[in-house]
């Protein structure tokens, strides 16, 4: 067997959840759980997906919101157990697959137009 | 102890139960065959050889040819001897990763990836000498002193300098088996090992 058959069959144990499909743009709500001594509970995040790295089990996505006036971005693994939800408010038109210059624009100017459909 | 030779497969991560990621080397380990055992009387330490990972016929010598032939079985790439072996194993036997226990703590062995001729700052970890800019020429990653001058009026021996690096043996003590694949020959070990993608292991377990 090829290395590469090894580390794919070793990936294929990884469950990974069916989650509707998302690009760079997008406006989510990820509802992940939250596990706080014994207790777990559900949180939501919701802002615009920056980027999504990599395939399979190792895939990651990176969403940015303003909170209290304060960027905050949070990279999720998306095969990861503690997310429990992932749904899309909008679809955003961008032109790119990575939006980095939103984290230098702020209020008006940080709106992404809605995509066409 | 006990052990195997192996060979790396690469590097990806898995979720442990508590959903935790974790950084996992695959490890390609066994069937490893014990293809002699040393004894005290005839070679005066105790050990078992253990061989792993076919070869072609043709590119065996006859007499590593007969070697493997006498312990019954085709001939293997990478042998290794292991002293102390836990159980006293049979000549010919087959050993595979049902040795290793999930959770259990193992040494791994390997040769390092050859970085060829590199200078003291990646080789040593030096700082390089002073600044950038400033009328700074050309000393930016140079050694600096070697020792005092007129006494002792050498270089003292083992001074680090550059040279080669690399391509020797590392070996990294107490990785965590997170995963083991029986049908498949695969350990799963928490973090990184030492050398390339396919180069072989020695991997080790004392307690």
């Amino acid at each position: 067997m090829s290395q590469n058959a090894i580390i794919q069959f070793v990936e294929d144990q990884v469950a990974v959840k069916e989650f509707p499909e998302f690009k760079a743009g997008d406006t989510i709500t990820v509802t992940y759980k939250i596990i706080e001594g014994n207790k777990e509970r559900l949180q939501r995040f919701q802002g615009v997906v920056l980027q999504r790295v990599g395939d399979g089990p190792k895939a990651t996505f990176t969403i940015r919101k303003i909170s209290n006036n304060v960027g905050v971005e949070r990279i999720f693994p998306i095969s990861s157990p503690f997310i429990d939800e992932i749904e899309v408010n909008k679809k955003g038109a961008v032109r790119r697959a990575r939006i980095f210059y939103l984290r230098g624009l702020r209020g008006k100017k940080a709106r992404i137009k809605e995509a066409r459909r | 102890m006990s052990g195997l030779l192996g060979k790396k497969i690469g590097m990806t991560s898995i979720y442990d139960a508590n959903g935790k990621n974790i950084p996992v080397t695959v490890i390609e380990a066994g069937p490893c065959v014990v293809t002699q055992i040393r004894t005290k009387e005839k070679d005066g330490y105790e050990a078992v050889q253990l061989s792993f990972d076919e070869k072609k016929e043709k590119h065996t010598t006859s007499g590593l040819k007969g070697h493997f032939a006498k312990a019954g079985t085709t001939p293997k790439r990478y042998i290794s001897e292991f002293t102390r072996f836990e159980h006293r194993k049979e000549f010919g036997e087959v050993i595979t990763v049902e040795v290793f226990i999930e959770g259990e703590y193992v040494d791994v062995s390997g040769i390092s990836k050859g970085k060829g001729f590199q200078g003291v700052v990646k080789r040593h970890g030096f700082a390089g000498v002073g600044d950038a800019t400033h009328g700074q020429h050309n000393r930016l990653r140079a050694p600096g002193s070697l020792g005092a001058s007129s006494y002792p009026s050498r270089v003292m021996k083992g001074v680090r300098m550059a040279g080669r690096m690399g391509n020797h043996k590392v070996k990294l003590i107490n990785l965590q088996i997170v995963k083991i694949v029986p049908e498949k020959n695969l350990i799963l070990v928490k973090g990184a090992v030492p050398g390339a993608i396919n180069g072989y292991l020695k991997i080790e377990r004392w307690n």
